[in-house]
């Protein structure tokens, strides 16, 4: 019998194989993670809820199914981390948020429903950025995360909880969610791959709304091969989303396997560099830049000039639309109430109760979006920020007139301490200066490990961009400089990882 | 830019059903003022003849049959109220057009 | 709480103001299912049981638009003379209030899928006006709140609320007139007159039944007074839910009133909402807010603009139906009536029914006089509409077609009426029953009336001195010539009428 240690550093693909073969059973792969959890999750806290029996569940459904010779899919079996930010039917989801504690939705996530009909087996909720709205998994409700590469550093957010469960082997799947870079941030900072796929690709019903016009689900694991039959799985067109893309999923998984950039001009953007920039993070992508080149890649230089206002624009339209998709919780249908005491009226206790169960960041975006839709403040703020985004949505496009694929440094820096930049909005932005113009465009990118950074030790992600619908390209791309990396390194970077 | 004032900042808190503290005002006014100085850049553009972009792919005319599908049951509806009677959401009185 | 309202008599405000009014009407659509989830819209259901993640506005539910929404959308534009939006998209409309789950409505907002069109209604003399219409857009209903603990349940007073979402969701068709000018007095005949040719041309439609009674179809009266030969507006009231054909017009007439004392009294007419009071027929001043609303519009992102096809907007401007204007004028043109003549039909809610009866046979004329005369009267005396009677058009028209061949005369058939009002069964039923089928035509019956007043001299006479109480007699001689199968009253008719006597 496999022991605990060896299942829980096994790829999802190994871990699917096994299970296919018989040599693991589902239930077994369960255990060995949730005893994982059970040892190591009160230091990194990387769950607000764990589903064991629920997980138990499934994996004897996938058992049984395999007994019975089923077809088992290939995903089948595996233990995933799931956002707290997907509903889950009779498990509570709470967005990181105290206005939802306690709240059990009666539906799933259209992405909840895929997962459990794949047989991916659910272990769980993970913490995140209160709404997603953070870069550092502090603004949850329920306290931190710790990164396990360094537990007094973030694990980056939204998705810290995610990124921090698969770092720490807590599982070999998660799922997160993008709307400025909560996916590929926290990949970046933890050392783990994590996809953003093209706006639309992945349905938005039931994942509680930030700002619906940027926010997109998508894959989170240690592989380029781990996120790419993930991406299969929750990736397709929803009826009951509709800004869902009725496309073929692009073959992300074919290309996963034929990773290469042999013949590919790749563009690095002259605006993703400079002031604010570690240098170790420098330091590694420009490294990356010459491997790409060393495996046959045409490096292209390409100016964005618009890509300079994306970090404004974004902080305008986010908060615009949180404001709006926020108004919801008033305390009268679901979640916390708070202040009736009998005497007061509806509209007080709704003040109250937001006043009681949002937490700071989460009201001073509302108050920004507020200001920002405002009459007489639309036009410049608002309004402008729509027009910077039909400019940087140009950039691109002529970005991808001379190239196939953008590469970037993920993240200016690598993984900050809890509570450095917490009184400082500003500067916790920051942290999202290069992954949020693909959210303005709606295109696709993704992070994966390309080193430590020499003065910290800490991971640096590489950003790939890909065009709209061509998610394709990102795994094509990620898997060949994966691979490269591997072999330089001789085994994976998490191996590098201090043991928890 | 004009700098956002305390009393500004209780009007957006009044429109958005927040009830905030003295000290809160004060210090959401502040940091406002920054985060909006930071990106009041934006505003650069507003004179250029560029269409705003409020979607970011240039889908249009998704629609769905009118076919009725399955509704919760109420007790799936009600199962998350702070308070229900009569099958009905119950919340405090409401101040309104009368 | 008693307030009172000056006002100034309708002629006075006339003779010094012109009225200029601005109508919006929201019609509940008829769709299987709501604006944006596939909830049920049928009435009458048990606290929310038609209701799902969308319409309650759960965390991470997202709308999908009803394609027959747009579609009755298009039609009502269409049908109003509009232009249809190539794109527009829908926006959200931020507020708070308990009985809207997402605390905005998903509304149209500056990009409305039909604009620029005009309705013509008729006034009660006939004469047209054009009615110029700004917009029509689609936006949701929204939830019920009931009060608790207050007095006769309104809001003041109660201590808590209930609430039930089955109506929150359901479509929503919002039509706004631009200001209608130049009505003058008859501004409040125009009022009622617009809202009812609108209320026809949406059922023409078929897209809502468009009950004001049920809330289907509701409107909003604004209006504001300008001193005559000003062309600047004055400032508006908006008085809301005005929701019966009377109440527009009254409201109207009272806003005028009211408008104008307070002018003439050199006050300022103070932009806010009023509530009309069906009992007293006046208005009265809604809660005032401390603060302007700031609703904070912005396109919806959930949902993707909707762009029709011009072919599409073609199928559906084909397949309209006549519409009711012109409707109206081909039947006046057809039965060779006058206008005036069909504003008392559609005044009585009868077109329909006349339309029905001919349908199944009966003469254009016929089917008139009997629903405009006998059904008419009898409609009004139990106090039900007419197609509330127990008579089907079919009835009718084969009442008309007895009459036609002469079975039955008019006498008769309002007794075969009257009878099938009392639900001794259809026409011939009642016929049979009630032994009507008689031989009623004057020439049958002139015959045997002339050979019982040649056969009994005598009694003739005697009626032709003035003694008419013996007819009697001679009609039981008819009787008994047509082996009962006469009208007795027509007999006694024709009697008085060869013997040069009239009755009483
Ligand atoms: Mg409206
Ligand atoms: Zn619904």
């Amino acid at each position: 019998m496999t022991d605990h240690v060896t299942i829980i550093k096994l790829t999802a693909a190994e871990t699917a194989a096994k299970i296919a073969s018989g040599e693991l059973t589902a239930v077994q792969v369960t255990e060995a993670h949730l005893a994982r959890i059970e040892a190591v999750d009160e230091k990194v806290h990387a769950f607000l809820h764990v589903d064991r029996e629920g997980a138990l569940a499934q994996a004897r459904a996938v058992d049984g199914k395999r007994e019975r010779g089923e077809k088992l899919g290939p995903l089948a079996g595996v233990p995933l981390a799931l956002k707290d930010i997907f509903t889950t039917e009779g498990i509570p989801t709470t967005v990181g948020s105290k206005i939802l504690e306690g709240w059990i939705p009666p539906y799933d996530a259209t992405l909840t429903k895929r997962l459990k009909a794949a047989d991916v087996v659910i272990l769980g909720k993970t913490n995140m950025d209160e709404f997603a709205m953070g870069s550092s998994t502090e603004n949850s409700a329920y306290g931190p995360t710790g990164n396990p590469w360094d537990l007094t550093k973030i694990p980056g957010g939204s998705g810290g909880g995610s990124s921090a469960a698969l770092a720490s082997f807590q599982a070999p799947l998660a799922i997160g969610t993008d709307t400025g870079g909560s996916i590929r941030q926290p990949a970046a900072v933890t050392g783990t791959v994590g996809v953003k796929p093209t706006y639309g690709a992945v349905s938005r019903y039931g994942m509680v709304a930030f700002s619906s016009s940027l926010d997109q689900g998508g894959p989170c694991a240690r592989t380029v091969l781990d996120a790419a039959l993930l991406h299969e799985v929750i990736a397709g067109h929803d009826p009951l989303d509709s800004t869902s893309i009725d496309a073929p999923v692009p073959p992300v998984v074919e290309a996963a396997r034929n990773g290469s950039v042999d013949g590919m001009r790749v563009g690095v953007v002259k605006q993703f560099r400079g002031e604010g920039y570690q240098a170790g993070v420098i330091q590694r992508f420009d490294e990356s830049v010459a491997l790409l080149k060393e495996l046959g890649a045409e490096i292209v230089e390409l100016d964005c000039p618009s890509f300079d206002l994306a970090l404004s624009a974004y902080y305008l339209i986010a908060p615009s639309e949180c404001s709006s998709n926020l108004a919801r919780f008033d305390g009268l249908r679901y979640g916390l109430r708070t202040g009736d005491d009998g005497t007061r009226s509806a509209e007080d206790v709704t003040s109250l109760t937001r006043a009681a169960g949002f937490g700071p960041e989460v009201k001073r975006r509302i108050m920004l979006g507020t200001y920002a839709l405002s009459s007489g403040y639309y036009d410049a703020y608002y309004g402008s920020a729509q027009k910077v985004r039909t400019l940087i949505t140009r950039d691109f496009e002529k970005a991808f007139e001379q190239v196939d694929v953008i590469v970037s440094p993920t993240t200016p820096t690598t993984a900050f301490a809890i509570g450095e930049r917490a009184d400082d909005p500003m500067a916790m932005y920051l942290a999202d200066l290069c992954t949020i113009p693909t959210n303005l465009a709606g295109n696709a990118a993704m992070s994966l490990p390309c080193g430590l950074a020499p003065e910290d030790n800490l991971p640096v992600g590489l950003q790939i961009i890909a065009p709209a619908l061509k998610d394709d390209r990102l795994y094509k791309v990620g898997a060949a400089v994966e691979a490269a990396f591997v072999e330089r390194w001789g085994h994976p970077l998490l191996e590098e990882a201090p043991s928890l | 830019m004009p700098g956002i004032t305390r009393e500004e900042v209780a009007h957006l808190a009044r429109l958005a059903r927040l009830e905030l503290k003295p000290e809160e005002l004060e210090h959401f006014a502040g940091q406002l003022d920054d985060i909006i100085g930071a990106v009041a850049r934006v505003s650069e553009v507003a004179d250029q003849d560029v269409p705003p972009t409020s979607h970011p792919l240039p889908l249009t005319n998704v629609m769905r049959a009118d076919e009725v599908r399955p509704s919760l049951t109420p007790e799936q509806a009600l199962s998350g109220a702070p308070a229900q009677e009569q099958q009905r959401f119950k919340v405090p009185q409401i101040l309104g057009e009368d | 709480m008693t307030t009172t309202t000056d006002l100034v008599s309708y002629e006075d405000a006339l003779a010094s103001y012109d009225p200029v009014m601005g109508l919006e009407v929201h019609v509940e659509l008829g769709t299987k299912t709501k604006m944006f989830c596939g909830c049920s819209t049928e009435l009458g259901q048990d606290a929310n049981t038609q209701t799902c993640p969308t319409c309650l506005g759960m965390p991470g539910a997202l709308p999908v638009v009803n394609a027959i929404g747009i579609e009755s959308a298009i039609k009502i534009g269409l049908a109003l003379n509009c232009e249809i939006a190539e794109w527009c998209r829908f926006a959200r409309k931020n507020y708070f209030y308990p009985d809207m789950p997402k605390n905005f409505q998903t509304s149209q907002y500056d990009e409305p899928i039909a604009f620029d069109g005009y309705l013509d209604v008729q006034l009660e003399d006939g004469e047209t006006f054009r009615v110029q219409i700004e917009r029509a857009h689609m936006e949701e209903d929204t939830g019920k709140s009931t009060h608790v603990g207050g007095a006769t349940g309104r809001i003041h007073g109660a201590s808590h609320s209930l609430l039930d979402y089955n109506r929150a969701g359901i479509p929503l068709i919002e039509i706004v007139t631009k200001p209608i000018e130049g009505a003058g007095e008859r501004a409040p005949e125009v009022a009622r007159a617009y809202v009812r040719e609108l209320r026809e041309v949406i059922k023409a439609l078929g897209v809502s039944e468009a009950r004001m009674e049920m809330g289907q179809m509701r409107c909003d009266v604004n209006l504001s007074l300008r001193p005559h030969g000003r062309e600047k507006f004055g400032t508006r009231s908006e008085t809301k839910n005005v929701n019966s054909l009377r109440s527009v017009e009254r409201a109207a007439r009272f806003e005028i009133q009211r408008h104008a004392a307070v002018l003439n009294g050199g006050g300022t007419i103070i932009q806010e909402t009023r509530h009309f009071h069906e009992d007293t027929g006046s208005t009265t001043s809604g809660r005032v807010k401390e603060e302007a609303e700031d609703y904070r519009y912005f396109p919806e992102p959930d949902l993707v603009p909707v762009a029709p096809s011009r072919a599409w907007v073609e199928e559906i401007r084909a397949g309209l139906p006549e519409l009711p204007l012109a409707r109206r004028n081909r039947l006046v043109a057809e039965w060779g009536i006058t206008a005036t003549d069909m504003q008392s039909i559609l005044n009585a809610g009868a077109l329909d029914l006349i339309v029905a009866t001919i349908d199944a046979g009966a003469d254009a004329a016929s089917a008139r006089k009997w629903w405009m005369g006998e059904l008419a009267r009898s409609a009004n005396e139990s106090g039900v509409a007419l197609d509330e009677l127990a008579i089907t058009p079919a009835q009718v028209a084969r009442v008309a077609e007895l009459v036609l061949k002469g079975d039955l005369n008019d006498k008769l058939a309002r007794q075969v009426i009257e009878g099938v009002l009392a639900g001794e069964g259809g026409p011939d039923e009642v016929v049979d029953k009630r032994g009507l089928k008689v031989v009623s035509d004057d020439s049958a019956l002139g015959t045997a009336v002339d050979e019982a007043i040649a056969g009994n001299p005598g009694i003739a006479d005697k009626i032709r001195g003035g003694k008419v109480a013996a007819a009697g007699a001679l009609v039981g001689a008819v009787m008994k010539a047509t082996r009962g199968q006469a009208d007795a009253a027509r007999v006694k008719e024709l009697i008085l009428e060869r013997l040069g006597v009239s009755e009483g």
